[in-house]
This record gives C-alpha cells, sequence and structure tokens, in this order.
C-alpha cells in the first residue's frame, strides 16, 4: 500500500473559498488598523503593570542611589567642570536616562519569557502587522518609565536641585522618556529577536548598559573626555536622551546640540528600531 | 506542495503532499521529531518553507501571508494564554488584534466565553486557572474571528481525562457550528481515534500513512489498534535517535508544556 501517490495537493483544501467575513476581512495596514493593533498591545502591557507595580518601585532604588551617594559625594569634591549647574543639577538629568537606559535594556527578556510560552506564536500568527505589535510593545515601555522620572524629579526636589516646573518642560521631560525608553526597549527587543535565549541575552545586556552609560555626558560633559570617546559619545542615542533632559529639567541646563537636534536623533533612532524589530519579531519563534 | 523545511542538514519535512478536506478534523500523528510541529508552523505562516508550498483557506501561504494568517486560527502547543491578565482580557486582546469591529466585540467575547464554559471566570486572572480552563481560553481566542481552519499543536498535551474531553467536545462542536476545519498534531491515540476523520502519520518529515482511522486499521491487520498502526508506519527500532523520543530540545519542549498545564 502506498500513499506517496496520494494526490499532490495543498494541505488544507484549496477548493473551499473562506466564507465572505465582512468583520475580519477588511485589509490591515492603514494608520487605523496600526493605531488599534498597538493600542491593543500597549493596553494589555500597562494593566499587567499596574496590577503588580513592585517592579516601579525596585527600579527607583538604583537612580535613588546615584543620586543620594554619588551625587552627594561628587558635588563635594567639585572635580567635574559643569559650568553654571552644581554636579547635582547636571548629573540628575544623566540618573534620570540611565535609569531609562537601564530598565529599558532588559526588556527583551520579557520576549524571550513569552516566545517560550507561546504567546508570540499567538500574537504572530494574527493577522496584525508586526510593527504595531513592537510599537505598541515600545508605548508601553516608554510609559512605563515615566514612574522613574516621577521618582526622580522629586528626589531632586528634596535634594534641592533648581528644577524646570513649568508645564511645558514637564511635559517636554514625559515626551523625552517615552522616547527614549521606547528607543531603549526596542533596542533591546531587537537583541532578543537575534540571540534568542535567556542565557545569551543577559550577558549581552551586561555586556551594553556600561559602555553606553560611560560612553555619554550623563554624568560628566563631553568637553572632559578623551578625542576617542568623544566620538563614540555622539553616536550615542543616550547623550542625545541626556541632552535633552538636561535642557528641559534644570534651570539653566544646556544641551550642547539643540533640543531640536536631540529630538530628531531620538526619533529616528526610535524609528529604525521599531522597523527592525518588526523585521526580525517572527524569527524570534524559529 | 512539496512542502519542505530544512535545518542545516537536517530535513525536517520532506517534500509533503497533502490535502484535507474542508469542515473536517484532521490529525497529524507521528514520533516527536517526525516533522509535525514544523509542518504547522509553516502553513501557518510563522516559518517559510525551504521548498515547495501550500494553500491554506485558500490563499498561498509564501504569496499572501496576510491572508492566511486573516482566516485561520491557531494554539500553540505551549501556554499562549498570558497569565497576568484575566481570560476577558486575553479574549479583548484577540478581539483586537483581529479587527473586529468596536459594537460586536463584546458580544463574541461572551459568546466564546460561554461556549467553552468560562463565563464565571471571564475576571479571574489565567494563572488561577487549571490547565483545562486555560486550553478552553486558549481555543476561545483562537476562534473568536471564525476563522476558516483551526490549527492545534498537542491539544490536550498534560491534561487530565476530564478536561481532555472536554476539549474534543468544543472542536466537534466547533466543526458542527461554524463548519471550522480543524487541523491538529498529536501523539495521543484515543485522541486520534476519537476526534479525527482522517489522520496522516508521518515519520522523518515523510507522510508514511493517510486515512481514516478504520481504514489505516485495516491496512495493519484484521485486529489492529490504532497503536499497531503507529508502529507500523512510524515503525521505531530501538536506539534510533530520530524516532525513539525525538529530540532532546523537542523532548525538552513538551514536557515542560505538560508540567505547565498540569
Amino acid at each position: 500500500m502506498t500513499f506517496a501517490e496520494h494526490a499532490a495537493l495543498p494541505p488544507v483544501s484549496a477548493d473551499a473559498p473562506p466564507r465572505s467575513r465582512g468583520l475580519v476581512g477588511r485589509a490591515s495596514g492603514t494608520v487605523l488598523d496600526f493605531a488599534r493593533e498597538s493600542s491593543a498591545v500597549a493596553d494589555v502591557e500597562l494593566r499587567k503593570i499596574f496590577r503588580d507595580p513592585t517592579e516601579l518601585l525596585t527600579r527607583a532604588v538604583q537612580p535613588t542611589l546615584w543620586l543620594l551617594v554619588f551625587g552627594q559625594v561628587f558635588t563635594r569634591t567639585r572635580a567635574i567642570p559643569t559650568g553654571k549647574l552644581s554636579y547635582l543639577e547636571f548629573m540628575a538629568p544623566g540618573v534620570l536616562a540611565q535609569s531609562v537606559l537601564f530598565s529599558a535594556i532588559f526588556y527583551g527578556i520579557a520576549i524571550i519569557w513569552e516566545r517560550d510560552l507561546g504567546i508570540v506564536h499567538k500574537m504572530l500568527v494574527s493577522p496584525a502587522s508586526r510593527g504595531a505589535l513592537v510599537f505598541g510593545k515600545a508605548i508601553s515601555a516608554g510609559l512605563r518609565a515615566l514612574s522613574q522620572a516621577v521618582i526622580i524629579i522629586l528626589l531632586s526636589l528634596v535634594l534641592g536641585v533648581r528644577l524646570r516646573l513649568d508645564p511645558v518642560s514637564l511635559i517636554g521631560v514625559a515626551i523625552v522618556v517615552v522616547l527614549g525608553a521606547a528607543l531603549f526597549s526596542t533596542f533591546s527587543f531587537v537583541i532578543a529577536c537575534l540571540v534568542k535565549t535567556r542565557e545569551r541575552f543577559m550577558g549581552i545586556g551586561q555586556v551594553l548598559t556600561m559602555p553606553l552609560f560611560f560612553a555619554s555626558n550623563a554624568i560628566y560633559p563631553i568637553a572632559m573626555m578623551p578625542e576617542w570617546l568623544r566620538v563614540v559619545a555622539r553616536v550615542n542615542p543616550l547623550t542625545y536622551l541626556v541632552n535633552a533632559l538636561r535642557e528641559l529639567m534644570v534651570q539653566g541646563g544646556q544641551s550642547t546640540v539643540g533640543l531640536p537636534t536631540d529630538f530628531l536623533v531620538l526619533t529616528l533612532a526610535c524609528l529604525v528600531m521599531v522597523i527592525l524589530a518588526a523585521r526580525l519579531y517572527p524569527g524570534i519563534v524559529r | 506542495m512539496g512542502l519542505t523545511r530544512r535545518y542545516g542538514t537536517l530535513v525536517a519535512v520532506d517534500h509533503l503532499d497533502l490535502r484535507v478536506e474542508s469542515g473536517s478534523i484532521f490529525g497529524l500523528l507521528g514520533p516527536n521529531g517526525a516533522g509535525k510541529s514544523t509542518t504547522i508552523m509553516m502553513l501557518i505562516t510563522l516559518l517559510p518553507p525551504s521548498e515547495g508550498g501550500a494553500m491554506v483557506a485558500g490563499y498561498d501561504i509564501i504569496r499572501s501571508p496576510a491572508s492566511v494568517r486573516r482566516h485561520i486560527g491557531y494554539v500553540p502547543q505551549s501556554v499562549s494564554a498570558d497569565g497576568a491578565l484575566t481570560g476577558a482580557e486575553n479574549l479583548r486582546l484577540s478581539a483586537r488584534l483581529y479587527g473586529l469591529p468596536r459594537s460586536e466585540r463584546a458580544e463574541r467575547i461572551s459568546e466564546a466565553l460561554e461556549f467553552m464554559g468560562l463565563s464565571e471566570h471571564a475576571d479571574a486572572l489565567v494563572k488561577k486557572y487549571s490547565g483545562g480552563m486555560v486550553r478552553r481560553l486558549e481555543l476561545a481566542q483562537a476562534m473568536l474571528h471564525r476563522p476558516a481552519v483551526l490549527f492545534l499543536d498537542e491539544p490536550t498535551i498534560g491534561l487530565d481525562p476530564i478536561a481532555r474531553h472536554a476539549v474534543w467536545e468544543r472542536l466537534r462542536e466547533l466543526r458542527q457550528r461554524f463548519g471550522m476545519t480543524v487541523f491538529l498534531t498529536t501523539h495521543d491515540m484515543e485522541e486520534a481515534e476519537a476526534l479525527c476523520g482522517t489522520l496522516g502519520i508521518m515519520h522523518s518529515g515523510k507522510l508514511a500513512a493517510l486515512g481514516a482511522p478504520e481504514a489505516l486499521k485495516k491496512q495493519v491487520g484484521a485486529d489492529a489498534t490504532l497503536d499497531d498502526v503507529f508502529i507500523h508506519f512510524a515503525g521505531a527500532s530501538l536506539g534510533d535517535a530520530d524516532s525513539e523520543g525525538g529530540r532532546y530540545s523537542d523532548v525538552r519542549r513538551t514536557r515542560r508544556t505538560a508540567t505547565r498545564l498540569g
């Protein structure tokens, strides 16, 4: 008995045209669909955070230490030239940027976790555009980072940092924080799609954070750096995040390249990462 | 047609030719590592074939994967419902990702919950669900948009007999009520016999047998059981690493799933 000759026909009959389904038949890919799909993803992510906010609190520990210990000590030494600003005022936006980076950079572990479970399969098998799925995650990571901004702003006030507290500046800070967290979490997403396992991901995450942090103007000005490091700092998106925050957060703080450039760099970098992640996302299940 | 997937030199699925009748329940059997999951992954467009192609629900998996995705549902072997969300939230996510119109979402969701016997647990977190409830919720998510074809990878692995029968019953009814074609993989001969109108037995990436359970049994012997059929066609000689229990990674994944659902 051979079954080999059993009709060379495609799996799952081609002769049964799908019944018309006005409900789900609309073409996806329009802006509205993109917004619906990404907000669906962002919505569930945010629900999960509000359900278990312990993570938000533990994330506050590290920046608090930086400001209280490192900031206080270095303010006394006056070893770092920070112009009109006190060292603490100089570094407060840097600590916020750092805290955004450090928590966003491990975001990819959640993607690997979801892959191991099968949640990623469920997402990818839906007709939602991959870009929308990635963007929804990016937005939720961005909004999540706002809690860090709140904590660091309050702490800075307590420590006597002269902050800009007008609504426009505060909204500006919020936008920049969301943008920065979206950027680095999507960067992390990309890495997760490339390395695919938790072990390798953790290793790479550790390797990346410190260089990104130290090769930026977060805790010392670019002017202090040796020439080669300045070059690295200029291509490091974290520098632009710090820049924008420094100007928007602190009275007398100034971006070294101007706010519009900072915004442009952050937005473009974020866009590139989302596109890249959308391309790589399906690969994580292979 | 000639569906093939290679991983390096390993040919996971080797020129598979297969046709599944619309509105039937089709079971793909085979030992671990025979290529069942890989086949499904290609049919649901999550894995590009190395060679060949297929039509699913009337659409080409290579040329129009987005159309395929719109008309299929899929329940993976591992747990795909999000434990940190409630049952209703999981369903709402699916409804929005599949673009069900806002006006119909609530109705569809409560209908699906009721159909799967989960109405009372709609607002409980899924991590509090039993294994059988999680599976039924996943079925609810996969059927919400009334797909033409429902793909299930080991739908009852790790479930107790009661939960298993409940899933079978729901699948039969999905087919009857909505005319859905169900395509599932299984190791479970009882499941294959109880549920499937047609069976395909895979061995080393090839289709070793195809037919109704009764017909297959007759081919093997007068009083053959489906276990005999399986052994006959997927014939394992002990010590053959490929046929005896699959590769390590498969085993690990299967056991992990069983633990999670149990």
